[in-house]
């Protein structure tokens, strides 16, 4: 499968990653390549086989409903790269 | 040319757990900022969420209440996409095998009744908070919300008119209180609406091109951005202009709805199967045991009401309202068989005076004992229904017995006839011209008459008592 150079731009926009034209050029190749070796599961024979989200046999696995300790608000901010006393800070949100 | 109106509503309600949908972080309302608070909450790397079993019933209840088909087997995903209320980067949702599917509730305008299908109920997690205002060049973000449980309904586009969707909001909010999953607050956002709106030629099948309404947060509000918008429509179309696909703002200030461009770009959300968490299986037992602890559902219990109770319509839709209404109403009828009666002071001064004062009706100051004992008064003849209602705003006042209050403040309701007669007699001497004119055949004059007796007694005579012996006097 080829993936185009307009791929690349939609899905790094959708990513925020800026790229220079030489990388764009870098990934159209290797993401291509990745994507053609994965084709090769096309070729087994699966019109049989239930689609499957998980690998693990697991199912319903729950938490009862009990509150337990959040973190202290301190703890919780300390790794912003920037925040007031209360909240998180971010560049103003125009809506 | 003639157009027709088609509307459908995506509702996201808040369940009402103690915790959050994927940790134990409490969804309390109105806590200080980021207190509420935990590393799976908000996205630290190497967590894992696990479901919280108590979303999961309230998800299947709903389903149930809305004659959903539960799916046996549904996943959750990942929505992607940047925002700052949206600590991971992908909210955990459910996209292509949700918890239920194909549903209907019936809703009933200007006596139609009318099913709205329900494509699909799927569980995801709430984002967080973005606040602007009174801050410069910078938004803050309160994570209190994020992760909170959230029920996502989607109707299908069966609604015609504003009026239909208002309906079929109110429903659904009943219906949710009723089983108790979600308090139906829209105002403080545990209850929000967006409705898909276009309009077509009548006439025609394929459906115009739609904009999503957002921010409407009242029955009010729905109703007006709905009729904003459907006038709006129309005028492009009838000034030959095209309707564009786009989200589109109430502003409740000016009344009017505005493009959202913002969100336009890019609804690429790459949805994928949420690695995190484990398949949910729903099994026939599960199902069956939600099913046995439904309760009496508002449609249900309102035709019990007119048959058991022999209610108007009217009456059984507004009592039936909450649990808490119906509950008060059964209570009272269990001490004290007249339905109507009961109906009628819960509808005029028991609701007036609860609203007035902002009290719950299951918090109410007049309990039904107390207000059927006052009713009891009244047949008994020991007050007049006059004098009852101000008995009833004073129990309202302090919660004493009617009993109490008729002794205390002397309103025993006098049938003393000859108490009675000493008062007619004064009012015939004070009012003789009046009297003339009642002799000379002008009838309507004796309800003046009544007026200045019941007047002069404070309402306690007895009102049969001056009918009475009113019409043998004035002879």
């Amino acid at each position: 499968m080829k993936i185009t150079k307009k791929e690349v731009e939609h899905v790094a926009l959708l990513a925020r990653l800026k790229f220079s034209e030489e990388e764009k050029e870098t990934f159209v190749k290797q993401l291509s390549g990745i994507l053609g070796y994965v084709e090769k599961l096309n070729e087994v024979d699966t019109s049989n086989i239930e689609p499957t989200s998980h690998v693990i046999k697991m199912q319903n696995v729950f938490r009862d409903d009990v509150v337990t300790d959040s973190l202290p608000r301190e703890k919780a901010l300390s790794n912003a790269p920037d925040k007031t006393e209360k909240f998180f800070r971010v560049p103003k949100i125009i809506e | 040319m003639e157009y027709e109106t088609v509307i459908g509503l995506e509702i996201h309600a808040q369940l009402l757990t103690r915790s959050k949908i994927f940790c134990g972080c409490s969804t309390k309302f109105g806590e200080e900022p980021n207190t509420q608070v935990c590393p799976v909450c908000i996205g630290m790397p190497g967590v894992l969420p696990v479901l919280n079993k108590r979303a999961v019933d309230f998800a299947i209840k709903t389903a149930l209440a809305t004659k959903c088909a539960v799916n046996e087997y549904s996943i959750f995903a990942r929505k992607n996409y940047f925002y700052p209320d949206l600590p991971k980067n992908y909210q955990i949702s459910q996209y292509e095998l949700p918890l239920a599917i194909k549903g209907n509730i019936e809703i009933v305008v200007d006596g139609n009744v009318k099913k709205v299908g329900i494509t699909r109920i799927h569980m995801e997690e709430d984002a967080g908070k973005n606040l602007h205002e009174g801050i410069e060049d910078a938004s803050h973000v309160d994570l209190n919300r994020t992760g909170v449980p959230l029920m996502e309904i989607v109707s299908e586009p069966d609604m015609r008119t504003p009026e239909e969707a208002v309906a079929y909001l109110k429903k659904l909010r009943d219906i949710l209180r009723y089983l108790g999953v979600c308090d139906g607050n829209m105002e403080e956002g545990s209850f929000r609406c967006d409705a898909n709106v276009s309009i077509r030629p009548v006439g025609q099948k394929e459906l115009g091109t739609k904009a999503e309404l957002k921010n409407m947060n009242s029955f009010k509000f729905v109703q007006k951005a709905l009729e904003y918008e459907i006038d709006r429509q129309k005028e492009l179309l009838e000034d030959g202009k095209r309707i564009i696909q786009e989200t589109r703002l109430w502003d409740s200030n000016k009344g009017v709805t505005i493009s959202m461009r913002s969100k336009e770009e890019a609804h690429d959300y790459r949805y994928f199967p949420e690695p995190d968490l484990v398949p949910l299986v729903i099994n026939k037992d599960w199902i069956g045991e939600i099913r046995n602890g439904l309760p009496e559902l508002p449609d249900a219990k309102r035709a019990r009401f007119v048959k058991e109770y022999g209610l108007p319509e009217y009456d059984a839709e507004l009592l039936t309202s909450t649990i808490a209404m119906a509950d008060y109403f059964e209570g009272c009828v269990k001490l004290y068989n007249q339905p109507k009666a009961v109906s009628n002071w819960i509808m005029g001064d028991l609701i007036r005076e609860l609203n007035e004062n902002n009290i719950d009706i299951a918090d109410s100051p007049v309990s039904p004992q107390k207000l059927t004992d006052m009713l009891k008064l009244m047949d008994k003849g020991i007050i007049s229904g006059k004098i009852a209602k101000v008995v009833f705003e004073e129990m309202f006042k302090t919660s004493k017995d009617a009993e109490a209050i008729v002794q205390e403040k002397g309103l025993v309701q006098v049938t003393d006839e000859s108490e009675i007669e000493k008062v007619i007699d004064e009012i015939i001497k004070a009012n003789p011209d009046q009297l003339a004119e009642y002799r000379s055949g002008k009838d309507k004059l004796f309800g003046f008459f009544v007026g200045q007796v019941m007047k002069e007694s404070k309402g306690k005579a007895n009102p049969a008592k001056v009918n009475e012996l009113l019409k043998k006097k004035l002879q």
